[in-house]
């Protein structure tokens, strides 16, 4: 009894010893909720939870890449892109600025799906250009970035689209439980099963492990049999899928869409990976890492947004926060010396 | 003034979980070369860590000349005299002989009386009176990266002795060097010894030890085991020590009877023109073919490109009869063949996954459950049998497998391969950076496999474990096949004759 409670002790000194920001900010948390009324309300863990389940599909599109020693500019670009073209095929048939007016309303469904095959095309494009055409990950993806920019700004006109069907934004915005109480916005199961299914592809398949593999050493992988290509490729698809589903997400929760939606994201969430320990040298990373990143990252924003700075301060706060994360988690590895 | 110019006493550092050094000593005498002898795993590299002040010792002190000194890094090491050419040589392949030999310390001229600019001029004449010092004649301003193994070996001996050390540490030096190199490393080390240098050399090649050293000192799990006097040893002495039993057999008796032949090559020849070319020959049911030569006579370029890891242009490949079709490493593993590659930290280990990881990774597709899931029981019983079967040294299966030894680390990869069950088992430098102990096991393996009715190629550039191990020797000499050598017939002169039968 005494032995597993020590354990657990220690268990819990290790997790506090492995993560020092993330306590440093659930303690900052509760300091920032104990100074300000309204901060543990369920409206703000609501806030919290929805902004965080979107992030996190996209940290976990781009925590493939990152694992495999690549990395995919392009997240908060598909991100804009997906927003863009489930905004357009979302409008109300008799709103009077719809976008593609000769189009009929459509079944929110079948748009989720469309934008989904959209999503996997690019992740495909990524793929290929990385594999096939030996483009290191950081400039295939800095020029995807750029040209789907260029094409959603194309099809959006560069102007902002709003009026969506009801259903849409309602759906995605639901949740369970009361507003005024306790309730669960949808967004977060959403978040959890996704976690889940990643952890599960992580872990227990063969794409997993030759998905580590190749971070460990693509040379070695590909002379163990691995298709190195194949399970690149599909890395990146999967990210594509990943964007793509979070931007259908981000368009319905935002209420509205435009071209220059989820700019930066790719950032956030690198850095989200990155806080939670997944290794730019390849072959480390977990899935809950990544959300423990991911939500001390949104944590961070929502303590700054309550204390009132100004928001321009927020960026360089979070750089600090990178920068600081990433250089306590690398001490672990060169204390061993 | 005292008799060592360096000394170290009751030296002991613990990483956590392991002692790797208790109460160590070593004492170096000028012009003398003193060989440090261990499996791996003694703690050799990791006591010349600590003298070359990589590592803090955790107990103990290193005295010079009778004075006790502190090594706070390695630059700190280089002024006091001391250096070290790694065992993995870390040259900055895109710059030139001079700037590698000369970096961090560029000889430095003002340019208008005050800008500071690199002396050019001063490093690349000082480079080449260094060059003629160790006996090489190549071009100061060639591109480290476009020199051989050996040369660029040269070159870090040279940033050495540059730096007027007195204690120079030569860490498996000639692991990947040819006999006409080490011959011409020797003769540096002569030099060397007449300018009074002391020499630390590590290496488990008996026969080199004997040869050069003059003091020898072994180590075992850590711990000091004596120091004696060259002449005094033997091979079987050495052992012995290293080990801590007796051992009698370098190499197991193999009971193998090769039958017919079933993998054939017909005139393979490489994209590249001046690598393999025109190479023919067969490989019978059970038979160990070892393939000798010298570095550079394109031995691992021709199994990378049967194992389809490099190109070819011409050839064939036939499997009992039939013709295998080769373009990648998975078409190969696929139909029986498999290959353990020379460079095991490169091509090898997956250093950051665990052994588990490691050893399953190419037969995944044995362990799933539902076509799709795998099944972590599975896996834990192809650890568990091969941990059993080759007496794999691991704490667990989740350990990760850059903590284990070069040996254990190797007994993975023999067993990652052998998951698959494949008839034709190409081995490349099998033994390379193992300790004698690990290197008999490695050689049961083989001889087991054999007995078990796998073909296997085994290219060594040791002349004895070619000699000792093989039914059938192939030598090559630059990208060609240059004759076959019956195992019992084979001596080193004839296999020798036969590497170096240039066009």
């Amino acid at each position: 009894m005494d032995n597993s409670k020590q354990n657990t002790g220690a268990k819990i000194l290790a997790v506090i010893k492995g993560n020092p920001i993330a306590l440093l900010l659930v303690v900052a948390a509760v300091v920032v909720g104990c100074l300000k009324d309204n901060f543990f309300s369920w409206a703000n863990f609501s806030n919290l939870m929805s902004n965080t389940a979107v992030r996190f599909l996209i940290a976990l599109g781009v925590s493939g890449c990152l694992i495999t020693k690549g990395t995919d500019l392009s997240a908060g670009r598909q991100v804009g892109f997906a927003a863009v073209v489930a905004g357009i095929l979302c409008q109300k048939g008799d709103y009077g600025s719809k976008l593609w007016k000769w189009a009929p309303e459509m079944n929110i469904g079948l748009v989720l799906i469309i934008v989904l095959l959209i999503g996997l095309c690019w992740g495909l494009i990524n793929g290929f250009i990385v594999t096939k055409l030996h483009v290191p990950p950081f400039i295939a993806t800095l020029g995807t970035q750029t040209i789907v920019y260029g094409i959603s700004l194309v099809i959006s006109d560069a102007q902002p689209i709003g009026g969506f069907q009801k259903i849409y934004t309602s759906l995605i915005n639901g949740r369970l439980g009361s507003t005024k109480s306790f309730h669960l916005p949808y967004l977060l199961f959403v978040a959890l099963i996704f976690g889940f299914l990643f952890w599960f592809i992580y872990n227990k398949t063969r794409h997993g492990k030759y998905m580590y593999a190749i971070g460990g050493n693509d040379v070695a992988a590909e002379v163990s049999g691995v298709n190195t290509t194949f399970t690149l490729i599909r890395i990146y698809a999967t990210a594509g899928l990943m964007y793509a589903l979070a931007g259908y997400l981000l368009a319905a929760k935002s209420g509205g869409a435009s071209a220059s939606m989820g700019q930066g994201y790719e950032l956030e969430a690198i850095a989200g990976c990155t806080i939670g320990g997944v290794s730019t040298t390849g072959g480390i990373g977990t899935v809950p890492g990544v959300l423990v990143g991911v939500l001390v990252f949104e944590l961070l924003k929502i303590i700054l947004q309550f204390l009132g700075v100004n928001p321009y301060y927020n960026y360089v706060v979070q750089g600090l926060v990178i920068v600081l994360a990433v250089a306590l988690d690398i001490r672990k590895y060169i204390a061993k010396k | 003034m005292s008799e060592y110019v360096l000394e170290m006493n009751g030296v002991s550092k613990s990483f956590p979980g392991v002692k790797a050094l208790d109460h160590v000593q070593l004492k170096l005498r000028a012009g003398k070369v003193h060989a440090l002898m261990g499996e791996n795993g003694a703690g050799k590299s990791t006591l010349m860590k600590c003298m070359f002040g990589i590592y803090k010792m955790d107990e103990g002190e290193i005295r010079m000349d009778g004075q006790p000194v502190t090594i706070t890094d390695p630059m700190d090491a280089l002024t006091k005299g001391i250096a070290m050419v790694h065992q993995e040589l870390q040259p900055i392949p895109a710059r030139t002989v001079g700037e590698n030999i000369f970096l961090g310390r560029y000889p430095m001229k003002k340019a208008l009386g005050f800008i500071p600019i690199v002396d050019h001029k001063k490093m690349y004449d000082d480079t080449a009176e260094l060059l003629k010092k160790v006996r090489m004649t190549f071009d100061p301003k060639q591109k480290v990266g476009e020199l051989s193994v050996s040369q660029m070996q040269s070159v870090e001996i040279a940033k050495a002795v540059s730096a007027n050390c007195r204690v120079l540490i030569l860490d498996e030096p000639t692991s990947s060097l040819t006999s006409n190199e080490v011959e011409a490393l020797f003769r540096i080390i002569e030099d060397l010894k007449a300018e009074d240098v002391a020499i630390v050399y590590i290496s488990h090649k008996m026969d080199e030890i004997l040869r050069i050293a003059d003091e020898v000192t072994i180590m075992r799990d850590g711990k000091y085991i004596g120091t004696w006097e060259a002449s005094e040893l033997t091979t079987d002495k050495i052992i012995t020590q290293m080990v801590g039993r007796e051992m009698h057999n370098l190499y197991p008796k193999r009971e193998n009877v090769p039958g017919d032949v079933v993998f054939e090559v017909k005139d393979f020849t490489s994209i590249n023109p001046r690598s393999f070319r025109h190479v023919n020959f067969q490989l019978r049911k059970g038979e160990i073919l070892g393939v000798g030569g010298l570095v550079g006579a394109q031995r691992t370029e021709l199994m990378e490109g049967l194992f389809g890891i490099r190109s070819h242009t011409t050839g064939e490949i036939l499997y009992k009869g039939k013709p295998l079709k080769i373009d990648r490493p998975k078409d190969a593993i696929d139909q029986g063949v498999a290959m353990l590659t020379e460079d095991r930290r490169g091509s090898g280990i997956m250093a950051v996954l665990s052994v588990a990881d490691n050893i399953s990774i190419s037969s995944l597709n044995q362990y799933l459950d539902y076509g799709f899931v795998i099944n972590g029981r599975k896996v834990e019983n192809l650890v568990q049998d091969n941990v059993k079967k080759m007496n794999i040294r691991t704490p667990s299966s989740k350990t990760l497998i850059k903590s284990l030894s070069g040996g254990n680390q190797q007994k993975v990869l023999v067993g990652r391969w052998l998951a698959n069950n494949p008839d034709v088992l190409i081995l490349d430098e099998p033994t390379r950076g193992i300790d004698v102990g690990a290197k008999y096991e490695i050689y049961c393996i083989i001889a087991d496999l054999a007995k078990e009715g796998k073909s296997i190629i085994m290219i060594s550039s040791e002349m004895s474990e070619l000699i000792g191990m093989s039914d059938r020797i192939m030598v090559m000499c630059d990208g060609r096949v240059t004759g076959f050598v019956n195992g019992s017939e084979a001596t080193q002169e004839n296999i020798m004759a036969l590497a170096t039968q240039f066009e």
